[in-house]
């Protein structure tokens, strides 16, 4: 897959997850009361739509391979020249309710082992930014 | 002029036990009233959502036999574009700003539609003291306005949804998804790729047939059933435009969207205005047609939590909006005669009629439903309507067929058994606002 991926640009509230990913951390937001974890994070908890008890938690960046679609025919200007692609979701080790996309580089369209573990590498996607993308650890 | 409110959470029957609802079978259905469809919109001020409005609102009030001033109520969903807007990119055409009143959003009669539109334009509307503006589409409108004659807001009540469809493709590389950078939401999904038509059902469905060993290819005869009903539907696209069937090979050859999403698994975006007249079932008595009467409306209001709807927030939010609408209406499953869930994608289809239990299925047997005979002659008819697979993106069908169904005016459609009890609404797994109709007040 070569490509130049659309950057993300961190807001207020996403900031600090994109500076974790260029120091190589996965974080996501923690509402210790709630024993609540969320990505994509928010102003609030989405359990209890308070702000006053949230925080960042570093994750351990394995995750299992959930399934997947593969896309032909993206609404997305920069992806429409490496249809098809895989677009791969795969659930967080500590909490399976948290998913991440991923296109698990090197992986042939169509052929995503489902039910593989993975682990977080963080990729660049500009001179200053990297987001987490993911790759298979066993069959 | 009067106040337009946005309704109040109040108004929505988003919880469970909340016993049967209090207006149970006193709100009705008297009128229908559609604009001709098109592909796209051509330019023309006749062929505008703004000539179409005032067309559709006047065949809803000629259908239920009243006269525009015993309206007392307007319910309009505002958002009426199917893809871009047509004003700022555009000018106003001069002939459009001839002809009709203009407000100050210029994409009203365009690219949107509005009651400030509709009453500055239809002075006839002379009585109008309640009106709302449903966010969404015309199942919010639908239950909004069910609730609104119920509470006795509004006694007679015009129900409208209108969409407009200008060239290019919906959402192709437009507002964001042109952009070599992911602002906003976008942050969460674009650095990945995740931009197609169906992107999240698909997902969806993958998960589905994983969990419960189905395919693909077991949707051919929903699908193909969907068209067949459409075509059985004077007021839709395909009938009016392209009335060609759709085959098992065609659905099973078609070109992967987002696979396993395929090209037939998407409905077609049209132009469209489709208009309701509610009102109370007193009242609905007098009136030229049979009542199409309301038993019950719920909604949805899950929040996904993370990047993806995942399977369980999907069933746990179609399981409970099965039981609200039965609760509501004090009715079961097994008084449904037909279903007319949304189905703009089909691939979700099945997640609301398995949330229904229709036809006494359980999770994970719809698509073996769909092997059985599911057309309108037999004994289990699901989407009599052909939904928006059958005739185009409106989100309306399915309240237009359900209407009918319950007054005995289907035509070729009508359902062969008696249709006694129907449901319909939308539109997504999550979200949605749906309604039980009758032929009798229950
Ligand atoms: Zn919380």
């Amino acid at each position: 897959m070569d490509l130049e991926r659309p950057v993300p640009v961190p807001d207020e509230v996403s900031a600090p997850f994109w500076d974790a990913c260029n120091e190589g951390r996965l974080i996501v937001q923690s509402c210790d009361p709630c024993e609540w974890l969320q990505y994509p994070p928010a102003k609030t908890c989405t359990e209890c739509d308070s702000a006053d008890n949230l925080s960042w938690r570093e994750v351990s960046g394995r995750g299992t391979i959930n399934g997947y679609i593969v896309i032909h025919d993206s609404r997305l200007r920069v992806w429409v020249p490496v249809q098809p692609y895989n677009v791969a979701v795969v659930e967080l080790e500590e909490d399976p309710t948290i998913n991440f996309f991923s296109n698990l580089p090197g992986t042939a369209p169509d052929e995503v082992p489902v039910g593989s573990k993975v682990e977080v590498e963080f990729i660049s996607v500009s001179d200053t930014q990297k987001i987490p993308e993911w790759r298979v650890v066993e069959g | 002029m009067v106040t337009v409110q946005t309704p109040p959470a109040s108004m929505y029957r988003s919880r469970e036990g909340l016993g049967v609802w209090e207006h149970k079978g006193k709100v009705a259905a008297v009128g229908i009233g559609h604009s001709p469809t098109a592909r796209r919109w051509d330019g023309l001020v006749e062929s505008s959502i703004g000539t179409w409005t005032v067309m559709a609102l006047r065949n809803a009030m000629e259908d239920a036999g009243i006269t525009p001033d015993q309206v007392d109520g307007m319910v309009v969903v505002p958002a009426a574009t199917t893809g871009d807007r047509w004003y700022p990119t555009h000018p106003v055409p001069e002939d459009f700003a001839n002809t009709f009143e203009l407000t100050d959003n210029l994409n009203d009669g365009l690219s949107s539609m509005s009651v400030d539109w509709i009453l500055k334009n239809m002075p006839e509307l002379t009585n109008v003291q309640f009106a709302m503006h449903a966010p969404t589409c015309m199942s919010d409108a639908v239950v909004v306005a069910a609730q609104a004659v119920g509470d006795g807001l509004t006694n007679t009540c015009l129900v409208l949804k209108a969409w407009n469809n200008l060239a290019g493709r919906y959402g192709h590389e437009a507002g964001n998804n042109a952009l070599d950078i992911a602002p906003g939401a976008s942050q969460w999904t674009n650095p990945w790729g995740f931009g197609a038509a169906a992107s999240t059902f698909a997902y969806l469905f993958d998960q589905y047939c994983r969990k419960y060993g189905k395919n693909h290819d077991m949707m051919a005869p929903f699908v193909v059933n969907e068209k067949r009903n459409g075509l059985l539907f004077p007021e839709g696209f395909w009938a009016q435009h392209r009335p060609e069937p759709l085959s098992i090979e065609d659905y099973l050859s078609a070109r992967w969207v987002a696979k396993p999403a395929n090209l037939f698994d998407c409905d077609l975006p049209i132009q469209v205005v489709c208009a309701y007249v509610f009102t109370t079932a007193e009242r609905a008595k007098d009136m030229k047609q049979k009542p199409a009467y309301i038993l019950n409306h719920a909604s949805d209001r899950t929040r996904v939590k993370s990047s993806i709807q995942t399977l369980d927030e999907c069933e746990a939010a179609t399981d409970s909006v099965g039981r609200k609408l039965y609760e509501g209406a004090g009715i079961s499953a097994s008084d449904l005669s037909f279903e007319n869930m949304y189905d703009g994608y089909t691939l979700f289809h099945q997640f609301h009629i398995e949330g229904l239990r229709f036809a006494g299925i359980q999770r994970g047997e719809a698509l073996d439903l769909y092997a059985t005979d599911i057309s309108i002659e037999g004994p289990n008819p699901v989407s009599p309507s052909g939904g928006n697979a059958g005739s185009g993106r409106t989100r309306t069908w399915m309240h237009t067929d359900s209407i009918q169904q319950v007054q005995g005016r289907a035509g070729a459609r009508q359902i062969r058994r008696p249709a006694e009890i129907g449901v319909s609404g939308g539109p997504t797994t999550t979200g949605g606002n749906f309604t039980v109709w009758s032929s009798t007040p229950g």
